[in-house]
């Protein structure tokens, strides 16, 4: 397998140069943007109304399986990606968080998974190029590759530690299966994302790699931990320190959290990172706590001012939202963080 | 930062900076390198595999070796396995692990379990430049550092020309074809062994060493590492030798900018330290100075072998010049009793008071021996020696004490402060009690210590009338548990609050906070399993001022430990006894025929011979004992431990001289083989081969732990064939060293020699189970005839490669030691042996060993665990026991609180 003698993508070279520049802009939240839709059964199945039908029917039920959506209601999805571009996304994460066949196999849809990839890569791309007409700046579609819901270092089974519910094979064939399809459908980069388990992402970054081989080129990666144990580690276990050393390998583009327990709970931990990685440091927490009724709260000043204030100190060369976060979170993020020049990376050598 | 250091992770990260002159990689988790974790993982003992992996660990390992490469195992399976198990423990799993095979399928499924960054070890050019290149292309992939042995299509290579020649072109090709990161890259230019005798060995040092360094210089941000043990390979057996060569050796590899290394902790002998003119001798040999230096090390070398370095020690008396107070403390420290008396008068007629000798030099020179141990600086028998010197010394002045208090009435000498000390009714144990005692002497604490099997009454009044600050309950069997439980309760009803403290092989932290300490809330219960932590927590019990604190902590700590406890035991998931029963071990008893005995019934051995029974001896148990922590032989070498093991040793067989010479120990045992057949979880035994008539019946446990297909729910029933399969056979015995070894070591404590008295029971013990070993070796080639042609040495015999397992009632295999009952009454082993039962069922004598042997090759020894109502009930029901007796005799194995059915459902 050749890895790194194999030619990089020409976007790599756009997306170095605008990094240079100024800190860049994520989106935010895909997911809980959907929950605002309330969408039902039908609807999630493209039955009626604005939906368009799905060419992989199922008896399981569907609702909760917002990744589908690219398929059956794929204008709404589209809304969502434009929204961000125009509130000042630089990069669109597609709606593949858990479009992988270990998480489809709860829906019973894992036929449809290159599919999904192919189809989510498009839509992003339509809402950023009707955003490019608009306003002529360049935007980027980020293939989502999330850590799917099990652990290969970890056993779910506490009488039995040896045990593995998923092996780094298994999650090699499903990520290989996904990023086939957002390389299809023409992402610009993959990035892997909410990772609790590093030995996953190791996982995900081997079947990157087997990609790229067959694709003839090297699209850029971005890795990013989520952190959401007190303690400092992730659910493996792992300091911040530690999981740079464990994917550094990649050369990703980017490395850095998101998700977790919002921007405050995460400063140290991106401090450590952007203290130890050769390359660019992305942040993209949640907004804040969610309630008790798993809403989140904090407003689009109080998350942004949080990120403005990372940047302000030099910790960071990428900012965006996940859970909670809505087109206002990013655009008054992209105000907060504009005023400061990104982080210097430390390069070896 | 910019640097290219090499950059690992466990959990936690590890940099190799310049400031890390040297990396020492924890080898003890090789299966080549370890006979004693080869034995634990053929045996599958993963939970003691787990543990020398955490003592490496806890012993400042910054990566630990990984490697399974041993033909009867499933290398690739139980690679994963391990690393699967390891990663589960936070402990270990800080660290990086290096993945050692010589098989690539072996590495690449290691590869796939962790999640940190680890280092491969290795690959080479052995195999051409195809499969090098793919596979540094898979480790990329993977995120692994590599080591590149010096290897290529022509071969290993031994010269520097050839070794950097191998090791540039593999640089070439990783930095330029691959895209490896050349911190990433770790040389092995391979140490081979000199001063061999062959000429063109002779220059392997300086061809590694040049090699290194031509390394270092021009192949940037590489690494350089090697196995040392390799390079005195001819010295093996002289340990002194290989130490000083290989301290000389690193000296020079790491100057020349070796930094990284698989060596053996007990090889790190300081360069500095080493004796000059062997020093000087081996750099002749390292560094192939002059054509006679092998000659020149061998012919010094006999002067070092063995304990040469200690003889010399021993000559030299200059300390005998010294003031009488700096006497007295190289005494105590060095544990010499040999001048002792005279320093000891000199002491006291400079004195005014005998008592000013104790409080004097004599403690003073103690609290020396107590800041060297808890510096970690002594070991345990040689405390026990200054103990000894110590007494010594006392009981030449205790006279004058005496004298002198009858003729003023006046005060005696103070003590720190008085514990009792009590192996519990029913057991007969008491090596590690009297080590503890000794020690917290030393310490000048004062101890009533009432021996073995004292009842609780005793132990109470004796509390009482002596007015005791401490108790402590030592106990090795099972059932010794209940009586600690008891006694505590006891202790409670009877208004004691005195500290309680708990110690011996079967009792841990967590029987003691959930059973032990809840019941007695006046007082305090604590743990204490070793006796280097003894003194401290003694010392803290008794302080008034850090009492109360230390107390509160500890019952947080227990509180925490109990509800830890507890969450766990709800989360297991257990079957029920039919479901465990359905996944038994289901052997085809049609691919094998039983054999055929040579006799039926019970037969006295009586033909021992002690010199015989001597070779079988496993010592690693014996330094166990010592609390030195080490594999014999290995543990002789040992960095930090290795002196105190070796005189400790040295004097082991110089008593095992004695044993044999003067037949200090009478050994007697007694066999037996019976027609057997397998009826569910019991074996029946019959008195003859027409099996009829049924003898007597052993029950046996199943495990209820749910099992991964296709691991069995075992017993040790599924190893007998079930009736109607086959005609197969049980066998049982019992062991004594004999009665003696209690009289041998009441001699020596009333000769103040508490060294030797525990010496010469720990010798007992081993001898025991050394017979153990041989008889069942005679069993399986003789009376029972199942391996005829077998042919192991003596010490093989450690790593059980033998076919057949002899379990014993009362452990792992079978709990429940009221068995015994049974296996005794076929034996008459009482009359045959003079071995009896106590109520607890110990045996007595302590250095007794007894079991069952069970015939068929794929039997093994597996552990029950713990039990369910179910099979509990179903157990005493065939035992024709009451539930709740079964229940008190299993009580450390229930999974559940004994008549109390519905209290979960009630809470």
């Amino acid at each position: 397998m050749k890895i790194f003698r194999l030619p990089e993508t020409d976007t790599v070279r756009r997306l170095q140069a605008m990094a240079r520049d100024r800190i860049l802009m994520l989106d935010g939240a895909m997911g809980t943007m959907i929950q605002t839709l309330s969408l039902t059964e039908d609807d999630f199945h493209g039955r009626g109304g604005s939906g368009t039908g799905c060419a992989h029917p199922t008896d399981h039920p569907q609702k909760g399986n917002n990744d589908l959506l690219t398929l059956t209601q794929p204008e709404a999805i589209e809304r969502i990606h434009f929204d961000f571009a125009m509130a000042g996304a630089d990069i669109v994460e597609t709606n593949t968080f858990s479009s992988t066949t270990i998480a489809q196999a709860d829906y019973g849809l894992q036929a449809a998974v290159h599919d999904l990839n192919e189809q989510a890569a498009r839509v992003a791309r339509r809402a950023i190029d009707r955003a490019t007409a608009i306003d002529g700046r360049e935007r980027f579609v980020a293939g989502a590759v999330g850590p799917t819901n099990r652990t290969a270092s970890l056993s779910p089974d506490v009488n039995d530690p040896g045990f593995r519910a998923v092996t780094f094979d298994d999650l090699r064939i499903a990520y290989g299966a996904q990023i086939r399809g957002l390389i299809a459908g023409g992402a610009d980069l993959i990035l892997i994302e909410t990772i609790f388990d590093t030995l996953n992402a190791k996982a995900a970054i081997f079947a990157c790699f087997e990609a790229f081989a067959e694709h003839g080129k090297r699209l850029p990666v971005m890795i990013s931990g989520t952190i959401t144990d007190a303690s400092g580690r992730t659910l493996s276990g792992q300091t911040p320190t530690a999981f740079w050393h464990s994917v550094r390998h990649a050369r990703p583009f980017s490395v850095g959290l998101n998700c977790a327990l919002g921007a405050a709970a995460m400063r140290p931990h991106i401090a450590e990172i952007g203290g130890v990685a050769d390359t660019l440091v992305c942040a993209y927490p949640n907004a804040g706590l969610p309630n008790a009724f798993g809403q989140y709260d904090e407003g689009p000043e109080e998350t942004a001012a949080q990120l403005g204030a990372f940047a302000s100190q030099g910790l960071v060369n990428m900012v965006g939202g996940c859970c909670g976060t809505t087109p206002d979170h990013i655009r008054a993020m992209a105000e907060a963080v504009a005023a400061h020049a990104p982080r210097k990376a430390p390069f070896h050598d | 930062m910019t640097d290219r250091y090499l950059r690992l992770s466990g959990l936690e990260p590890f940099v190799l900076t310049p400031e890390i002159p040297f990396v020492n990689v924890g080898e003890r988790t090789n299966v080549t390198g370890s006979a004693r974790f080869r034995k634990l993982i053929k045996n599958q003992d993963y939970a003691a595999a787990l543990e020398v992996a955490r003592d490496q660990v806890e012993n400042g390992a910054q990566i630990i070796d990984v490697n399974m490469d041993e033909g009867l195992i499933d290398s690739r399976a139980v690679m994963v396995e391990f690393l699967n198990l390891l990663a589960a423990e936070p402990d270990i799993a800080r660290v990086p692990v290096m993945i050692d095979s010589s098989k690539w399928d072996v590495i690449e499924a290691g590869l796939k379990c962790v999640q940190g960054k680890p280092v491969v070890n290795s690959i080479s050019l052995k195999e051409g430049e195809a499969q090098f290149r793919e596979q540094a292309e898979l480790c990329l992939a993977y995120g692994a550092a590599i080591v590149v042995m010096a290897f290529d299509e022509e071969g290993q290579a031994g010269t520097c020309a050839r070794k950097t020649e191998i090791c540039a072109r593999a640089y070439r090709i990783l930095t330029e074809d691959v895209g490896f990161p050349p911190e990433d890259i770790i040389f092995d230019p391979n140490i081979f062994a000199v001063a061999t005798g062959i000429e063109e060995h002779n220059n392997y040092g300086v061809d590694f060493i040049e090699a290194t360094r031509w390394i270092r210089r021009n192949l940037p941000h590489v690494h350089v590492s090697g196995g040392v043990s390799n390079l005195s390979f001819s010295f093996r057996g002289n340990e002194t030798v290989r130490e000083a060569m290989h301290a000389v050796f690193l000296y020079h590899a790491i100057g020349a900018g070796m930094d990284m290394g698989i060596v053996n902790a007990g090889q790190l002998a300081v360069y500095d330290q080493v004796d000059p003119e062997l020093r000087d001798a081996c750099e002749d040999v390292v560094l192939n100075r002059r054509p006679d230096a092998t000659e020149r090390l061998l012919a010094l070398a006999e002067r070092f072998r063995g304990d040469g370095k200690r003889e010399d020690k021993a000559r030299d008396l200059a300390w005998r010049e010294w003031a009488v107070e700096k006497r007295i403390e190289h005494a105590l420290v060095n544990g010499i009793t040999e001048f002792i008396d005279a320093d000891t008068e000199e002491a006291h007629q400079a004195a005014a008071r005998p008592l000013d000798v104790i409080e004097g030099p004599l403690m003073a020179g103690m609290n020396v021996v107590g800041d060297l141990f808890g510096a970690g600086k002594m070991f345990l028998p040689q405390v026990v020696k200054s103990a000894r010197v110590m007494k010594q010394a006392v009981a030449l002045l205790l006279p004058y004490m005496e004298e002198e208090k009858r003729l003023s009435g006046g005060g005696g000498r103070e003590s720190a402060g008085k514990i009792l000390m009590a192996t519990v009714k029913g057991d007969v144990h008491d090596i590690g009690k009297n080590i503890v005692g000794v020690v917290l002497a030393c310490n000048n604490y004062e101890i009533i210590d009432l021996g073995v099997m004292v009842p609780p009454q005793k132990i109470i009044e004796t509390a009482r009338t002596e007015n005791v600050d401490v108790i402590g309950l030592s106990g090795l069997i099972t059932p010794s548990l209940d009586e600690m439980v008891h006694l505590a309760a006891e202790l409670e009803r009877e208004d004691f609050d005195i500290p309680l403290l708990i110690g011996g092989a079967t009792t841990s932290k967590v029987h003691t906070a959930v059973k032990i300490a809840p019941g007695y809330r006046r007082g305090q219960a604590i743990h204490v399993n070793d006796a280097s932590r003894a003194v401290g927590v003694v010392s803290h019990l008794l302080s008034p001022t850090q009492k109360s604190a230390f107390v509160t902590g500890i019952r947080s700590e227990y509180v925490e430990v109990a509800e830890k406890h507890a969450r766990g035991e709800a989360a297991k998931s257990r079957l029920a006894l039919q479901q465990a029963r359905n996944n038994a071990l289901k052997l085809d008893w049609s691919a094998y025929v039983p054999v055929r005995p040579r006799f039926t019934g019970a037969r006295v051995v009586d033909d021992w011979d002690l010199a015989e029974i001597a070779e079988y001896i496993d010592w690693t148990p014996f330094f166990r004992t010592w609390e030195l922590k080490g594999v014999f032989p290995k543990i002789l070498d040992d960095e930090k431990q290795g002196e105190a093991a070796r005189a400790l040793f040295a004097e082991a067989e110089a008593m095992v001289r004695r044993v044999i010479d003067e037949k200090w120990f009478n050994p007697r045992a007694v066999v037996g083989f019976w027609p057997a057949n397998a009826v569910g979880d019991d074996i029946r035994v019959f008195t003859d081969p027409a099996r009829d008539k049924t003898l007597a019946t052993f029950h046996t446990l199943r495990q209820q732990t749910a099992k991964r297909a296709p691991r069995p729910n075992l017993a040790l029933a599924d190893f007998v064939a079930p009736t109607g399969a086959a005609e197969d056979w049980i066998g049982g015995f019992v062991v004594t060293a004999g009665p003696e070894e209690t009289g041998i070591a009441k001699r020596f404590e009333e000769a103040n020699d508490d060294y030797s008295a525990i010496l010469v029971k720990a010798l007992a013990d081993r001898f025991a189970e050394a017979m153990a070993e041989l008889l069942h070796a005679r069993v399986r080639r003789d009376y029972w005839g199942t391996s005829p042609e077998e042919r192991f040495s003596p010490q093989d015999l450690i790593d059980e490669p033998y076919a057949g397992i002899r379990p014993a009632p009362g452990y792992p295999a079978q709990p429940d030691h009221t068995e015994k009952t049974t296996l005794f009454r076929l034996l008459d082993a009482e009359s045959a042996t003079g071995v009896t039962l106590t109520d607890s069922m110990a045996m007595w004598p302590g250095s007794s060993v007894s079991g069952l042997y069970f015939g068929h090759p794929e039997s093994y020894y597996f552990g029950v665990g713990k039990v369910e109502r179910d099979q509990v009930a179903d157990y005493a029901q065939r035992k024709g026991m009451d539930l709740s007796e079964a229940e008190r005799w299993l009580a450390p194995i229930l999974n559940y609180v004994p008549g109390a059915r519905n209290t979960l459902a009630a809470e």
